[in-house]
C-alpha cells in the first residue's frame, strides 16, 4: 500500500523532471503550450501512407505462427460493458487461463481489462496465474467527473489488486489548449496508482489531428504514464494504424530525449489477425524490437483473441476452423 | 466510327459483392468449340474461406425467414432469370455447344426448377416432419432444419440446368451455400449470381467461386465451418479424387451428398428427370421435441 508522503514526493518528481525536460524553472500552461505546440507538425497523407505501405507485407508461415502467439501473449483480454456480470468476468478469466482447450501449447493473454469494481473477481478468478488486472479509471470512458472522483476510482481499482490502471484524459481540458491541467491530472493518478502501472487513454478519435495525437502523447509521458493508449473502444474511429504510428514514433524519441521506455497499446476495433500482424509489423519498424514484448506493446481487444485461436489452429491442422471451435465471448 | 466493344468482367460472387479473385489470377474460358469467350476469375482456397465466412454470417437471417418468404423469393429469382433468358441462352449455348432452340429448352428447364422448388419452401416439414405417436402424454414432433452452411461441387457439364438443381433444394430449406462452378462452364454461374444479386436473396445465402474444382474442393471439405458438401461436381472433374474429399469432410463429421456412381465412377445425373426430394431431405436435421401435453 502507498501511503500519502511518498506520493507527495512523486508529484513533486514528476514536475521537476517535466521542468527538466522542457528547460524551464516553473511549470506553467504557458510553457506547455510552447513546448508541445513546438514539436514538429505530422505530415498526415505521409503519415497514411508509410501506415499503408507497412501493412502490405506478407507474414507467411514460422514467421505468423511466432506472429500470432506473440499477439494472443500482448493481449489485454477486454470486457467493459454495463451489462457485465461477475460470471461473465469469470469466464473471462477461464479463457485467459485456457484460451483454447484443443490445444495447451496456446499461450495466454497478458491481462484480463474490466472495470474497478470487478478487479476483486477477476483478481479471485486469475489467482497467481501470472496473468494482470487491468481496470479502468477515472469516469471511465468519458473522463467527466472531479479530481477527486477521479483519484477515489483510481484507488478503489488498486485497493482491490489491479496490476495496471487504464486512466482517461480529460479531452475537453485537452482541445481547449489546457494543459497543465491534463499534466496534473495524469501526474495525481500515477501518485494514486501507486506500483501499479498507468496506462493513459488518450482517445485519440476524440482528438481530432495527428498533431494532437502526438502532443498528447508526449503529455502524458512527461506527467509520468507508463504506457500510451490510443481509446476507449466507446468513440470511433477507435484504434487506427497511422495513430498508433505517431504514438510509436513518440515513444522511441522520447526513449532517445529522456532514456526512459514508455509502452504503447492500441485498443479497439482490431479483431483479425491480419490486423494485429500490420501492428506488430508497425512496432518493429517504427519503434524497434525492444517493444515487441507484452511490457511493451498490448492490444487491447476482446473478439481478436477468438480469431487468433482460429488462425492457430488452422497452422495446426491444415484445415480452416470455424466459430464452432472457440468459446463464445 | 464503330463502337468500342464493352466486354464484360467476370468476376465472383462473395456475401453480395462481386470481387475479383483474393489471388489475382483469372483464366481463359473457351466454348464448346474451342473458341476464346471470356476471362474468368480463378478463384483460390482464402476465396473460398472468405465465401465460407459470408454464408455462415447470411445463416442466422436466412434460416429465420419464414419458409413462406424463402418461397417468394426463389420465385422471384425464377422471375429475373426469365428476364434474362437471352443472355442465358447464348451462354448456355456457347459453354455446351447447344444450338439457340436446344440452349432454350435446357434455360426454359431451370427456371422451371426454380419455381418448382420455390413451391417446396413452405411444404418440407408438412413433408419431412411428422407428429410421431409415443406412449406418454406428450406431444413428439418432429420437424426438418436447415443443416447450415453447405459447401457444393456444381455439375461440371450442365452449367446452368445442373447449376441451379443442386443451389436451389439447399438454399429452399434455409441453407446458404459456396457452390465452386464447373471449372470449364463457369459463365452462366456468374451470370445466375447477378440474377440472385438482384431477386431479394440476402448477400451471402449463394456464394459462387469459379475455380479449378480440383484445387479448391479439398479446402472446402476440410473447412470446420461447413457442416454439408455435396459432391456432384467430382464427376468429369479433371484430379478430383471424390473419397479423398470424403475423408476430409469426416474431420468435423459433414453431411456428405455423394455422386451418382455407375460402375464405381462418378457419373452427372440426368438434370432433366423428375428432382425429387432427394436434394431436400440430404440437408436437412430432424428436430424432435416433446412436450408436455395436459388432460
Amino acid at each position: 500500500m502507498v501511503t500519502v508522503s511518498t506520493t507527495t514526493r512523486t508529484a513533486q518528481d514528476l514536475t521537476a523532471q517535466a521542468r527538466d525536460v522542457l528547460g524551464v524553472s516553473r511549470l506553467t500552461n504557458h510553457a506547455l503550450t510552447s513546448w508541445l505546440h513546438g514539436l514538429p507538425g505530422v505530415d498526415q497523407v505521409g503519415c497514411e501512407a508509410r501506415a499503408a505501405s507497412l501493412g502490405t507485407r506478407s507474414v507467411k508461415t514460422t514467421s505468423k505462427a511466432w506472429a500470432i502467439d506473440t499477439a494472443i501473449g500482448m493481449i489485454d483480454l477486454t470486457t467493459l460493458e454495463g451489462s457485465d456480470t461477475v460470471g461473465k468476468v469469470r469466464s473471462l478469466c477461464a479463457k485467459a487461463l485456457v484460451p483454447d482447450p484443443l490445444d495447451g501449447t496456446t499461450p495466454r493473454p497478458a491481462a484480463i481489462c474490466v472495470y474497478g469494481d470487478m478487479v476483486a473477481t477477476a483478481k479471485a478468478a486469475l489467482g497467481d496465474s501470472g496473468i494482470h488486472v487491468a481496470a479502468v479509471a477515472t469516469a471511465f470512458p468519458s473522463g467527466r467527473a472531479s479530481m477527486p472522483v477521479k483519484l477515489a476510482d483510481t484507488r478503489d481499482a488498486v485497493e482491490a489488486g489491479a496490476d495496471e490502471i487504464d486512466m482517461v484524459i480529460d479531452r475537453g481540458a485537452f482541445l481547449a489548449g489546457d494543459y497543465l491541467t491534463v499534466f496534473n491530472q495524469i501526474a495525481e493518478v500515477k501518485m494514486a496508482c501507486g506500483a501499479a502501472h498507468l496506462k493513459v487513454i488518450m482517445e485519440t478519435g476524440e482528438l481530432v489531428t495527428y498533431d494532437n495525437v502526438r502532443r498528447a502523447s508526449y503529455l502524458s509521458m512527461l506527467a509520468g504514464g507508463d504506457f500510451i493508449k490510443t481509446s476507449t473502444g466507446k468513440v470511433q474511429p477507435a484504434a487506427t494504424l497511422p495513430v498508433t504510428l505517431v504514438m510509436l514514433e513518440a515513444v522511441r524519441d522520447w526513449r532517445e530525449l529522456t532514456g526512459s521506455q514508455v509502452g504503447v497499446k492500441p485498443a479497439g476495433g482490431i479483431k483479425t489477425t491480419k490486423d494485429a500482424i500490420k501492428y506488430l509489423v508497425m512496432v518493429s519498424e517504427i519503434a524497434g524490437d525492444d517493444w515487441l514484448t507484452p511490457e511493451w506493446f498490448r492490444f487491447g481487444a476482446s473478439s481478436l483473441l477468438n480469431d487468433l485461436i482460429l488462425q492457430r489452429q488452422k497452422l495446426a491442422t491444415g484445415a480452416y476452423s470455424g466459430a464452432d471451435y472457440v468459446t463464445i465471448d | 466510327m464503330s463502337r468500342l466493344d464493352v466486354r464484360k468482367t467476370y468476376k465472383l460472387y462473395i456475401g453480395g459483392k462481386f470481387p475479383r479473385s483474393e489471388s489475382g489470377r483469372s483464366y481463359e474460358v473457351v466454348s464448346a468449340t474451342g473458341d476464346f469467350i471470356a476471362n474468368a476469375a480463378m478463384g483460390s482456397r482464402k476465396d473460398v474461406r472468405d465465401a465460407v465466412v459470408a454464408a455462415r454470417g447470411a445463416l442466422g437471417g436466412w434460416s429465420g425467414t419464414t419458409a413462406y418468404n424463402r418461397g417468394q423469393v426463389l420465385y422471384r429469382v425464377a422471375e429475373v432469370l426469365e428476364g434474362r433468358r437471352a443472355q442465358f441462352v447464348d451462354e448456355v449455348g456457347a459453354a455446351e455447344g447447344l444450338p439457340a432452340r436446344a440452349a432454350g429448352a435446357v434455360v426454359d428447364a431451370a427456371i422451371d426448377r426454380v419455381v418448382w422448388y420455390a413451391g417446396w419452401t413452405d411444404k418440407i416439414a408438412q413433408v419431412l416432419g411428422n407428429l410421431n405417436p409415443v406412449a406418454g402424454p406428450f406431444f413428439n414432433v418432429s420437424a426438418p432444419e436447415p443443416t447450415g452452411v453447405v459447401g457444393i461441387l456444381a455439375p461440371q457439364s450442365s452449367s446452368l440446368l445442373g447449376l441451379v438443381s443442386v443451389i436451389a433444394p439447399v438454399i429452399a430449406s434455409g441453407n446458404t451455400v459456396v457452390v465452386v462452378t464447373s471449372a470449364d462452364r463457369p459463365l452462366p454461374a456468374v451470370t445466375l449470381g447477378e440474377v440472385l444479386a438482384t431477386s431479394d436473396v440476402p448477400g451471402g445465402v449463394v456464394n459462387i467461386i469459379t475455380a479449378r474444382t480440383a484445387e479448391v474442393a479439398t479446402w472446402l471439405a476440410a473447412h470446420r465451418d461447413v457442416n454439408a458438401i455435396d459432391l456432384t461436381g467430382v464427376a468429369g472433374a479433371d484430379g478430383v479424387d471424390w473419397a479423398a474429399l470424403e475423408a476430409e469432410a469426416a474431420g468435423n463429421l459433414k453431411r456428405v451428398y455423394r455422386p451418382a456412381l455407375v460402375g464405381g465412377a462418378p457419373v452427372e445425373p440426368d438434370w432433366t428427370a423428375d428432382p425429387g426430394l432427394g436434394r431436400i431431405r440430404a440437408f436437412v436435421e430432424t428436430k424432435t421435441v416433446w412436450h408436455p401435453k395436459g388432460l
